[in-house]
């Protein structure tokens, strides 16, 4: 079942600037927040500071109220359990076949009998809908949306509570970007996860969202329904919504 | 420019980065002995480092070995001293050469190799995802190669200190009209047990540093396929000039 996930005043510092600089974000469990916002607003920040992957210099990740900002080794590691996560290219290791891929939680983590998670992870595969024949291969040897279907097969093979998307449809063809985006909301709805993406592709958030919230300058500065998105009443939310150059963001070329 | 204000800050950031590097060396030693352990993943390391490796050592001994025998009978002959080749050649391979080279060569096959697979998983994202799918990298990744290199490096010298005393032996008994029998005899009544452990304790810290330097590189380099060449290159240059300044240290400390 989903978890509650909190961030309360996230900031960090990078090259001398606040990319993050007090973010304030609570996703009720069950609940799929999408954050937009325009390239080197702090979105991919905002994910590393969440998953532990980056420390933030204030401020805290929280979740179902449990402090897990700063935890290390095999507290790092328990915390990590709860939560599954698709990368923007897949990270699918080069040197592990799709199956082990997708099975490495529970080979290397959970000490699961390697026959058992592969027969796990053949069952996920189907649930994503890519074809068991694809489970002796390489990553190399799959199409962009074939590796972001393995990556969403890893990411919820264990069932966690929070599940974490970045740039899920970045390199796809508007189709398989579709499709890629119903599999989301179905595994989402499926495993009753709660769910945090950040893209700033708008078809893509406009699907997976129940809420949408932009980042920009590295503060929150709207959040609200996903069916509101058009009738925000935002400047920002308006002139990213409808792609216009003119506007109070401004363009970085 | 104030000349010493750069100096400063030339001596600081190498005094970070030694800092980091010992750092990163302690938590990659650490992770050797902390479970879980993987023990598949050691396995694979033995044969891509050590196994794999043995072709390269090999050459390098044998013609090290005998290009030695002929430099020493050389020298060796302006003071009538042509008869202590063998001994010679098993001293400077045992201690010095077999070690030192082999350490040299994996530095080039094995450091590198290592922090271009590294670099390039980390600018993938591939140790990120390790990281949220529970797995420390350092005892996943790391600890495989460390345990991999100290453990197969003394194996290798051995063989490259057999190996190069038989190049010695070649040109000597072809060449240079040594007694087969003389020769080896000359050899193994010559060399000591501490020449074979100087030579072995050599191999297995140069192993660790080999391991440690490609995965230090490795892991913090960034910035695409630019970043993971810089880290190859970095891993190589790094590990040699350890490699050579520790050999002085262990060597110095045995001979006290």
């Amino acid at each position: 079942m989903g978890a509650n996930l909190q961030l309360a005043g996230l900031k960090k510092k990078l090259r001398g600037r606040w990319v993050l600089d007090g973010v304030d974000l609570d996703i009720a469990p069950g609940r799929s927040l999408v954050l937009i916002g325009g390239s080197g607003q702090g979105k991919s920040v905002t994910l590393k500071c969440t998953l532990g992957l980056m420390k933030p210099d204030a401020g805290q990740v929280l979740v179902d109220g449990q402090d897990v900002t700063r935890l290390q080794g095999a507290a790092r590691e328990a915390a990590m359990r709860k939560f599954g996560m698709l990368f923007q290219g897949g990270a699918l290791f080069d040197s592990l076949t799709v199956w082990e891929n997708i099975a490495f939680r529970l080979i290397y983590a959970d000490g699961v009998a390697r026959k058992d998670a592969r027969e796990r992870a053949i069952e996920t595969m189907r649930r994503v809908r890519l074809a068991p024949e694809f489970a002796d291969v390489r990553p190399i040897e799959l199409s962009g949306g074939m590796q972001k279907r393995a990556g969403l097969a890893r990411a919820i093979i264990a069932k966690p509570d929070i599940l974490f998307f970045d740039e899920p449809t970045t390199g796809l063809d508007p189709i398989t970007a579709d499709a890629i985006n119903d599999l989301i909301v179905e595994m989402v709805k499926e495993l009753g996860c709660t769910a945090l993406s950040i893209t700033h592709d708008m078809p893509s958030a406009r699907k997976i969202a129940d809420e949408i919230a932009m980042l920009h300058h590295g503060k929150i500065v709207w959040r609200g329904p996903a069916s509101s998105i058009d009738a925000s009443g935002n400047a920002m939310v308006d002139q990213f919504v409808h792609g216009r150059a003119d506007g109070p963001i401004q363009a970085v070329v | 420019m104030n000349p010493l204000a750069a100096i400063g800050r030339a001596v600081i950031a190498l005094l970070s980065e030694v800092g980091r590097f010992s750092a990163f060396a302690g938590k990659s030693a650490a992770a050797c002995f902390m479970p879980p352990f993987f023990f598949g993943q050691f396995i694979r390391q033995c044969a891509q480092i050590g196994y794999f490796s043995l072709p390269v050592i090999g050459l390098t001994a044998v013609f090290i070995g005998a290009a030695l025998a002929l430099n020493i009978y050389v020298g060796g002959a302006r003071f009538n001293a042509e008869q202590f080749v063998p001994n010679i050649v098993v001293l400077g391979i045992t201690r010095e050469l077999g070690p030192v080279l082999a350490g040299l060569m994996l530095a080039g096959r094995v450091s590198a190799g290592i922090a271009a697979e590294i670099g390039t998983m980390r600018v993938t994202e591939q140790i990120d995802a390790m990281t949220t799918l529970s797995t420390d990298p350092f005892r996943f990744l790391i600890a495989p190669r460390v345990l991999a290199a100290v453990l197969t490096l003394p194996i290798l010298v051995l063989a490259a200190d057999i190996i190069g005393v038989m190049g010695g032996y070649l040109v000597a008994v072809n060449s240079l009209g040594f007694n087969g029998v003389t020769y080896l005899r000359n050899t193994f009544e010559f060399v000591e047990t501490q020449d074979v452990v100087l030579g072995l304790t050599k191999a297995a810290v140069f192993g660790f540093i080999i391991a440690v330097m490609g995965a230090y590189q490795g892991y913090r380099s960034s910035g695409g396929a630019l970043g993971v060449g810089r880290a190859a290159t970095n891993a190589v240059v790094g590990a040699i000039v350890l490699i050579l300044a520790v050999n002085y240290v262990i060597t110095a400390f045995f001979v006290e």
